[in-house]
């Protein structure tokens, strides 16, 4: 007898929504996390006294909905604000408005205006093909049986309703980089820039970096699989997490906080348990790791474990990181050049021409910093006052590029890097220093060490096709088992990765279950 | 303009202003990137002194790592197929070792030199493998290929004359065993092991003891017909004594790039050294599940009617074609027309009789033959001496 069915490392979202699946069907779970909350990078944390923030992801667009439905999501208290729009700020204050399929400002033409209806119709139906690739488990492409057959059945017709056009766009795009399907469809520089900061956050490419298209279509599966539009979470991201371990622990899963997993163990040749910092064992028929695939493998099993091969693939794993985070408690709702204040609340980002992107990305890869950068702003406490002392505010933004560590360290770096990024944003918002009672800068090193993701990499491990689909993380443990028996992925570095889905979790589950090894 | 070729220009060994001396034919090979003898004098000749006398072949182009660590023992345990807690100090094993996907990426000999101390020697160059396999380890690998010079000293005679030089009671040495000595001050190890089924010895010296040594030897071994030996007469040798060789039986795994070309431990008869009670080794999965759905090969000696070795032959059950050779040879001690085939299961189990499709070539005139051939158990010749402790006297 081992003392649960299934142990879950991690208690990020996936992990919960895997628990929640496989209690649900009635199964044992013990999910363990060394953070003292659930839900992993869907994370809310008070940063300075009376100010709260989501302190990593902090944008809902990509939550599966039938997960919200078949856990409960709502009446486990998980509460979405209003769909926002994208505003692109421009030095000349004249912005650039991405709402639904229209776009307005920073004198868009009305080419440009119908190319871009036309570039949304196109990339909607990529997309809608790979939620349906997204919703299971990936096809193996060699060893063919049913399921996989239906998969690849379902994406064979999916391409061919596709229409012989689209197809050929496809083929030829996915290849290819945001940069230049972007000058392909677009004259205006402040709408390709702004549509290529979706295909390069999270990531650790710039807009001529090939698989740049392939992530944009991930994040635009998100019109598929959430259908809520970008939205915040009422309470920081972390009330997603929060209804999530209520939703998995009212099916009977079991929820271990504040203690992490020091190894995964073995019996033989088979995983069956783990062991926690504090010495204690605990034995499962399957261990399902949502943490990422370095740690799982390397840190926590140990390459000693696996055969060479496996350790090699995991070497070669590539999980670098340019994303930061910027954290401002502000004394009052701050002004930006030429946003009114209901505005303010949607989601603003500020990047520069997808060549000066190009050339922020730069100085990142020899550990410099950079004197450019992009950012991709919240300050959710005008939807949800609640996170600030009344009056109030909080800002945070997602921030590229940035290095894992730079040559001069963070010591030095980051009082450096904080004063290059507020005077980036004082461009927008000139006074918005004399506002700041507190700062925070996370960058990608801090996120390694407060949510256990190596390299501080929003995916769990780069989305690049070689790392994708039928190849994530990498070959020979596709499909939720790994090339070591008893052992399963739930967490973003599976299929279909990272970015709050909960489709590896939900995934995983699935295929477990179906599976019977429980 | 120079006409130096653009190909690598070939290396030589520590011995080789003596093999050179000897080379009487001059008939030289390529072998992993040395100039080493085909033949000395005669491949006939050099053959009968393995088997009668003496033969000194020099075997210097090995590769040699050296493991040291305190996980030395846990890391080739992971790294080779069979159990390496079962090769006691002092001795050697033969070894395999696989790729993930169980496929074959050379065969060597693991040499236990002391606690946690290991020399692997093997047909290809492995440091690239050898140094992915350390990642979890705290282990050293280090190439000793240019700082370890070898010959291999086999045949009747042959404990006798590195007795002479010097090893003193090397006939109590068992196969497999190894013996600590000096030569000239110099560390001098002999292990009794080899490649030519009979009495044998290796003998493994710095580079410096190299020239003395072989001068010391043939100078001692006079008197017992000691030969210097090339590849070729190896090779009949090898054959003859139901040795495998990488390159020519099987393509070491790395270096296949043709979908289906690799072999299995299994699909080369070698399962033998497969041990599933090891909870993990490199391949263990994919052999575990090779071993539930059968193999697609099967490794077959066979004994050839009629004195024309089966070079390359295809190999025929009734009109289809089921296999082809790989090493073939008329092996002169045993009087037998040998040749190891690939066979396409279910063919070639011991006893199966098949035909082999020779062709030969005199005078530029072509023939085809077609030979009947059995499938046997068992190397055709074999040496009670090879396993005789205390070696038997000449
Ligand atoms: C800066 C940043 C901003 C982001 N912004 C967004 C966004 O706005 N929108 C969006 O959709 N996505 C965003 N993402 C991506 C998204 O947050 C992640 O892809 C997603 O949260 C991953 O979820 P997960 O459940 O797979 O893993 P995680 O949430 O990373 O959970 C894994 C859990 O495993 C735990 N763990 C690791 N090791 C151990 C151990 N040894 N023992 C016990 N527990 C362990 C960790 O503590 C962690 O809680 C962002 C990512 C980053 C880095």
């Amino acid at each position: 007898m081992t003392d649960y069915d299934a142990v879950i490392i991690g208690a990020g979202h996936n992990a919960l929504v895997c628990a929640g699946y496989l209690t649900k069907a009635g199964k044992t779970v013990l999910v363990v996390d060394g953070r003292p909350d659930p839900g992993g990078c869907a994370s809310t944390r008070e940063f300075s006294p009376g100010f709260r923030v989501s302190d990593c992801a902090q944008w809902l667009s990509q939550f599966d909905q039938s997960i919200v439905k078949d856990l409960n999501l709502i009446g486990n208290g998980l509460r979405l604000g209003q769909p926002k729009s994208t505003i692109s700020l421009q030095p000349d204050s004249d912005h650039l408005t991405l709402e639904g399929d229209t776009i307005s400002g920073a004198g868009v033409d009305s080419a440009d205006q119908a190319a871009y209806q036309d570039f949304k119709k196109m990339v909607r139906s990529f997309a809608k093909l790979m939620s349906t690739l997204y919703r299971s488990r990936p096809p193996k492409l060699v060893e063919q049986n049913w399921t996989d057959r239906m998969t690849l059945m379902k994406l064979g017709l999916g391409l061919k309703l596709l229409g012989r056009e689209h197809l050929r766009d496809l083929m030829r795009i996915v290849m290819i980089n945001i940069y230049d399907v972007m000058n392909e469809h677009f004259s205006n520089s402040a709408l390709k820039s702004t549509i290529a900061l979706d295909a390069v956050t999270g990531t650790n490419m710039g807009p001529r970096s090939p698989n740049t298209v392939y992530s944009y279509l991930h994040r635009a599966t998100g019109e598929h699989l959430a259908q809520t539009g970008t939205t915040q979470v009422i309470g920081g991201m972390g009330a997603l997490g929060q209804s999530l371990a209520s939703a998995a622990e009212k099916f009977g899963t079991t929820l271990q906080l504040g203690t992490s997993v020091s190894a995964i163990t073995k019996t033989d040749n088979r995983v069956t348990g783990i062991t926690l910092d504090s010495g204690e064992k605990i034995s499962a028929k399957i261990v399902i790791s949502s943490a990422d695939p370095t740690t799982t493998f390397r840190d926590l099993l140990g390459y000693d474990q696996m055969e060479a091969g496996v350790a090699k693939r995991v070497e070669h794993y590539r999980s670098r990181s340019g994303t930061a985070k910027l954290h401002l408690a502000l004394s009052a709702l701050p002004d930006f050049t030429g946003l009114a204040a209901d505005q303010l609340s949607q989601r603003l980002v500020i990047t520069p021409s997808m060549d000066g992107m190009e050339q922020a990305l730069n100085p990142m890869k020899y550990r410099e910093l950079s004197t450019l950068h992009t950012f991709d702003i919240s300050i959710p406490t005008i939807e949800d006052p609640g996170l600030a002392p009344s009056g109030h505010h909080v800002l945070s933004a997602i921030v590229h590029y940035v290095p894992f560590e730079p040559d001069i360290g963070w010591e030095k770096g980051k009082p450096q890097l904080l004063n290059q990024l507020m005077s980036e944003l004082e461009v927008y918002a000139p006074s918005i220093g004399d506002l700041v009672m507190a700062s925070e800068l996370i960058v990608p090193s801090d996120l390694e060490a407060s949510h256990g993701m190596t390299g501080g990499n929003w995916h769990h491990g780069e989305l690049s096709i070689d790392q994708a689909l039928m190849m994530r993380p990498f070959p020979g443990s596709t499909q939720y088992a790994t090339a070591c028996e008893g052992l399963y992925l739930c967490g973003a570095g599976a299929h279909p990765g990272g970015g709050l889905q909960g489709l590896p979790g939900r995934n995983a589950a699935k295929e477990i279950l179906k599976r019977g090894v429980l | 303009m120079s006409d130096v070729s653009r190909d690598t220009m070939l290396l030589t060994t520590p011995f080789h202003s003596r093999v050179e001396a000897m080379c009487n034919i001059n008939d030289w090979g390529n072998w992993m990137g040395f100039t080493t003898p085909n033949a000395y004098f005669d491949v006939e000749l050099e053959y009968f002194a393995i088997r009668s006398t003496t033969g000194v072949f020099d075997l210097s182009p090995m590769n040699k790592y050296r493991v040291t660590g305190t996980d030395a023992q846990r890391y080739l345990d992971r790294l080779i197929t069979r159990d390496v807690s079962k090769i006691g100090v002092n001795r050697v094993g033969y070894a395999i070792w696989c790729d993930d996907n169980g496929q074959v990426m050379d065969d060597g000999t693991i040499f236990h030199l002391g606690e946690q101390d290991y020399r692997i020697c093997s047909y290809q160059r492995a440091d690239d493998w050898l140094a992915w396999n350390t990642l979890g380890f705290d282990v050293t690998i280090e190439n000793e290929s240019d700082t370890v010079a070898g010959l291999a000293v086999q045949g009747p005679t042959s404990c006798t004359v590195l007795t002479l030089l010097g090893c003193t009671d090397l006939n109590q040495l068992k196969p497999f065993g190894i013996a600590h000595y000096t030569f000239e001050g110099l560390p001098m190890m002999v292990s009794r092991t080899g490649f030519t089924g009979d009495l044998g010895y290796e003998v493994w010296v710095p580079p410096e003891s190299a020239e003395a040594l072989w001068d010391q030897l043939f100078e001692l071994g006079r008197d017992y017909l000691i030969k210097p030996i090339g590849s070729h007469a190896l090779e009949l040798a090898r054959i003859e004594a139901g040795f495998l060789q990488a390159n020519v039986d099987f393509m070491p795994a790395e270096e296949v790039v043709r979908v289906g070309r690799t072999r299995s431990p299994f699909e080369l008869g070698l399962g033998w050294l497969v041990d599933f009670n090891k909870p993990l080794f490199n391949g263990r999965s994919a052999l575990l599940r090779e071993q539930e759905k059968g193999s697609r090969y099967r490794f077959a000696m066979l004994d050839v009617q009629g004195n024309k070795p089966a070079e390359h032959s295809f190999i025929l059950k009734g009109k289809k074609q089921v296999g082809t050779v790989t090493s073939a040879a008329w092996c002169p001690t045993a009087k037998a027309n040998i040749a190891y085939a690939q066979i396409e299961m279910p063919h070639g189990a011991v006893g199966d009789e098949l035909v082999a499709e020779i062709y030969y070539q005199r005078e530029l005139h072509w023939t085809r033959l077609l030979a009947p051939c059995k499938v046997i158990d068992a190397p055709i010749f074999k040496s009670p001496k090879r396993w005789q402790t205390p070696a038997p006297p000449h």
